[in-house]
């Protein structure tokens, strides 16, 4: 597989980008970007079967309209990552900024720790694009804010976070929140559904549990043997009554 | 959209401006060239006893006569200059910046009980109201703000500020979006010891304003900002609230979650609400507020801003983005995001 080294030291996200998709069309299996330091919308709009691993802290909108590649970010990750993402994957060692998985399509993404507010805000899915976020420990305000499609997948091994968040879900639509534990119903937003999680909907999150063991070397056992809390849209269309008359 | 970033040395250890200059840099997308600034405190150990009062004046020769008359009456200028500057190739020089070093004189008061602060609050709010081309920008003791319409590393290199030494620093990147950029609009906004700066829109400006005019204050500078100075300087220095307090009557919990707090702390924070309702902030907002022993920065209570907090040994940072902290200090620790309407604060150990 032919890969390719860069250094991000001092550079503008420009030319940082240019290099990277010079490589790709050179037909590069994997790139690894070195000292990164806030570099805004890398990978935006890659398309291409790459492999990007990333060391350092990268900027906003990471892998915005990103559709194939595959990027490992060792590093905290800045506001939404993965913004109206289409297809491939970003797996965070680290934690993220607010509005991760913005308006995302496709593809998947793995944060290791926390994230900050609005988290999968208004994510989307239509025939076989189905989005995905999972978070290995917490969200904060507003997780799955106008969601509209896809699944987000709540692990929280820290077992009281989230207890004091708010608005969980607020205008959901469409797709479906896990959060492993109990939450409040004090927690929750409008128009949102709370159930325990059915046998049918644990088949949908147990793979993707093994798969975030696996790409952060943790024990599935405890994750798999928890209980899930499913928060589904009450409505497909909740705020009916408020803008229209019918 | 803007770019924010401040750090506090708690044992007054001194910084020169380089660092927060690159830090600053870091984030010229958050900007758009028409405003930058930063504020040191510390930087005039010399004059650390006199008001720092800067000036811009849009026409030295024409005004400047007026500002010395109005000083004199109200105490004594030990020493006045023009605030050192760069000729850069990027920066217009269309004001004269100039800084006098100021003490109100008790005497030339006689039967007065008002405090230093109030005296020079005054003559702050009487030169922006009633002299034109004359704009007093920076109030406090032994602090300084130097700010223009630029980019930061520009705005940094026009005032040299790496050779100014202070233990707490904030910086700002403007995008002005509702009012034009402007040097007095740019941040950081100060009066007294207070700096603010601040990301995002004050959409209750007008409520603010009406209710901090009420109190003396007068809102000369055409940008949302400037309120938020003048409201600390109400509630901390002059009713006395801790900085906590302080953010949670601008930043409150909702009314849900006051109910839901145990009994003394719903009576609490019922009664700061609807003590300084009309302090509220609403709208998207992250800001930075410093005064000479502490900096504090919160977010609005729904978190339409970022903010993120670090700390490397005695320091600790607070800006818009991690990679303007790891900028100032690589090895920085705690990364961390404050919690929405919940202060992050740094005071000083010594």
């Amino acid at each position: 597989m032919n890969s390719i080294e860069i250094d991000a030291k001092e550079l503008h996200y420009t030319p940082l980008n240019q290099q990277i998709r010079k490589a790709v069309r050179e037909g590069a299996g994997k790139i690894t970007v070195r000292n990164l330091m806030g570099q805004r919308f890398i990978a935006d709009g890659l398309k291409g079967d790459v492999a990007l691993d990333l060391h350092g802290v990268a900027g906003g909108d990471l892998g915005m309209f990103m559709s194939g590649p595959h990027i490992t970010l060792y590093g905290n990750a800045d506001h939404a990552p993965g913004n109206t993402m289409d297809a491939g994957s970003i797996v965070i060692h680290g934690s993220a900024g607010d509005a991760v998985a913005h308006s995302m399509r496709g593809g998947k993404i793995f944060v290791r720790d926390t994230i900050g507010y609005r988290g999968g805000i208004h994510m989307k899915q239509y025939l076989d694009k189905c989005p995905v976020l999972v978070l290995g420990d917490s969200a904060r305000s507003f997780l799955g804010e106008y969601m509209a499609g896809g699944l987000i997948l709540v692990l929280r091994q820290s077992p009281d976070s989230m207890d004091d968040e708010r608005g969980i879900g607020s205008g959901i639509h469409g797709g479906e929140i896990f959060i492993r534990g109990k939450i409040g119903d004090d927690c929750l937003g409008v128009g949102t559904k709370k159930d325990f999680c059915t046998n049918e909907g644990i088949t949908r999150i147990i793979p993707l549990i093994h798969e975030f063991a696996a790409k952060f070397g943790i024990d599935p056992d405890p994750l798999l043997k928890s209980e899930y809390t499913r928060i589904s849209p009450a409505s497909a269309r909740p705020f009916a009554n408020k803008y229209t008359w019918e | 959209m803007c770019g924010i970033i401040g750090v506090i040395d708690r044992k007054r250890e001194l910084m020169d401006g380089s660092s927060i200059k690159r830090a600053l840099s870091k984030m010229d997308e958050r900007g758009s060239g028409e405003g930058a600034g930063y504020v040191a405190y510390g930087v005039f150990p010399e004059f650390k006893n006199y008001y720092a009062i800067h000036v811009f004046f849009d026409n030295i020769h024409e005004s400047k006569a007026a500002v010395d008359h109005l000083l004199s009456e109200w105490g004594i200028v030990v020493h006045d200059e023009e605030i050192p500057t760069s000729d850069h190739a990027k920066i217009r020089k269309i004001h004269t910046p100039w800084r006098y070093f100021f003490k109100p004189d008790a005497t030339l008061m006689p039967r007065s009980t008002a405090p230093e602060e109030d005296i020079v609050a005054h003559i702050v709010m009487k030169v922006n109201t009633t002299m034109a081309g004359v704009l007093v920008f920076s109030s406090g003791k032994n602090i300084g703000v130097f700010k223009a319409s630029g980019w930061p590393e520009d705005v940094a290199e026009f005032y040299k500020i790496h050779e100014y030494k202070g233990y707490i620093w904030l910086g700002h990147n403007r995008y002005p979006t509702n009012t034009p950029g402007w040097w007095g609009g740019a941040h950081p906004f100060n009066l007294l010891n207070w700096s603010v700066v601040h990301n995002g829109e004050i959409t209750s400006y007008g409520t603010n304003r009406r209710y901090i005019e009420s109190y003396g204050y007068h809102c000369t500078m055409f940008t949302d900002t400037e309120v938020v100075a003048y409201l600390v300087d109400l509630l901390v220095r002059k009713h006395g609230l801790s900085a906590e307090m302080a953010v949670k009557a601008l930043a409150p919990p909702f009314w849900d979650e006051i109910d839901r707090m145990p009994e003394k702390a719903r009576l609490l924070h019922t009664a700061i609400r609807l003590a300084y309702g009309p302090a509220l902030m609403n709208g998207p907002f992250a800001i930075v507020v410093a005064n000479e022993d502490s900096i504090v920065g919160f977010t609005d209570r729904i978190k339409l801003r970022p903010l993120v907090s670090g700390e490397y040994g005695n320091r600790l940072y607070i800006s818009s983005e991690e990679a303007a902290i790891r900028t100032m200090e690589p090895d920085v620790e705690n990364i961390m995001m404050p919690r929405a309407g919940s202060p992050i604060i740094g005071r000083l150990v010594v």
